[in-house]
């Protein structure tokens, strides 16, 4: 399987999905340019994280309007798998390929931690491999992951199970102190009505290794291997 | 076509958690400033465009609005009337 990573000016988590996919998964993956509007063959998409465009206006604002980003619209229009990490998250929902956005953290920090998230789905090509109710250990590094939507779409996300991941703690329990960001509903990540684009803030690319202190990401991965070649 | 200038102001939709501008209210009414309410941080944008007239500038920049300068999910804007630039 191809995985297209997408390199806007301003990612630095493109590197990390690539070594992910390539050295601890064993697949193929290739850069895409964000200036191209080649996919490559690509048959997964990554949107990195990092701060395209220097988060210049809003985060995800100005990379949505990248060429290839019409390419990677297509391609979820399509059904195709799209993987929205941090960034990739803000962008993704500034495109409107998730509804909601990310907004400045409520306690004003940039917060660079290892949080815990409650698997809430595990019936998706992105999360079949894990339980639900599982709880995982996965870094996050952001100053807007805010998740914040209308309360009919909050409501609507929960309705259709597609709210995929919540802040917890590590029994599982949704606290306000195991939300890093002040989401709403802890909503750590959640996928779109046909369920083949995924945005969550925390990072599955660097929790691909022991070495790292977590391997609960490579499931992900996994997961749309498992899923999409069957 | 003559050329205008407007300016845009875009603020957090009301109603939602606001930290940058509690943030502020609160270093004012540790300086004193005790009769504060309620801060709104926001961007200003000052932008210049061609146009038939007033009308039909404001109208391009509601529409750059709706389409990259705000977010409709979370921000609100305002428009102040075009001027010659």
């Amino acid at each position: 399987m191809k995985f297209g990573i997408v390199t806007f000016p301003g990612s630095n988590c493109d590197y990390d999905a690539f070594h992910a996919i390539t050295e601890m998964l064993g697949e193929d993956a290739v850069y895409l340019w964000h200036k191209d509007h080649d996919l490559q063959g690509s048959d997964v998409i990554i949107l990195p994280g990092g701060f395209s465009y220097g988060d210049y206006l809003r985060p995800g604002a100005i990379a949505r309007f990248s060429p290839i980003m019409q390419e990677v619209a297509a391609h979820a229009k399509a059904g195709g798998p799209v993987l929205g990490v941090c960034n990739g998250f803000q962008i993704a929902c500034e495109a409107g390929l998730l509804p909601g956005a990310l907004m400045r953290n409520a306690n004003l920090q940039f917060v660079s931690a290892k949080v815990r998230v409650r698997i809430e789905n595990s019936d998706t090509m992105f999360t079949n491999l894990y339980e639900r109710g599982e709880v995982l250990r996965i870094p996050v590094a952001h100053g807007d992951g805010r998740y914040v939507a209308s309360a009919e779409v909050l409501d609507e996300l929960e309705a259709e199970g597609r709210v995929i991941f919540r802040y917890a703690d590590a029994n599982g329990t949704l606290s306000a102190d195991a939300n890093p960001n002040g989401s709403e509903r802890n909503i750590a990540g959640i996928i779109s009505d046909g369920g083949n684009v995924l945005g969550l803030m925390p990072h599955p690319e660097r929790a691909c290794s022991p070495l790292l202190g977590s391997n609960d990401g490579v499931r992900l991965f996994e997961s749309i291997l498992s899923r999409v070649a069957a | 076509m003559a050329r205008f200038r407007i300016a845009v102001h875009i603020t957090p939709r009301k109603g939602l958690l606001d930290p940058q501008g509690n943030a502020v209210k609160d270093a004012l009414h540790t300086l004193g400033f005790k009769a504060v309410r309620n801060v709104h941080v926001g961007r200003y944008i000052v932008l210049e465009t061609e146009a038939y007239d007033a009308i039909a500038a404001e109208e391009t920049v509601t529409d750059m609005c709706r389409k990259l300068l705000a977010n409709p999910v979370t921000e609100d804007f305002e428009i102040e009337s075009a001027v010659p630039a």
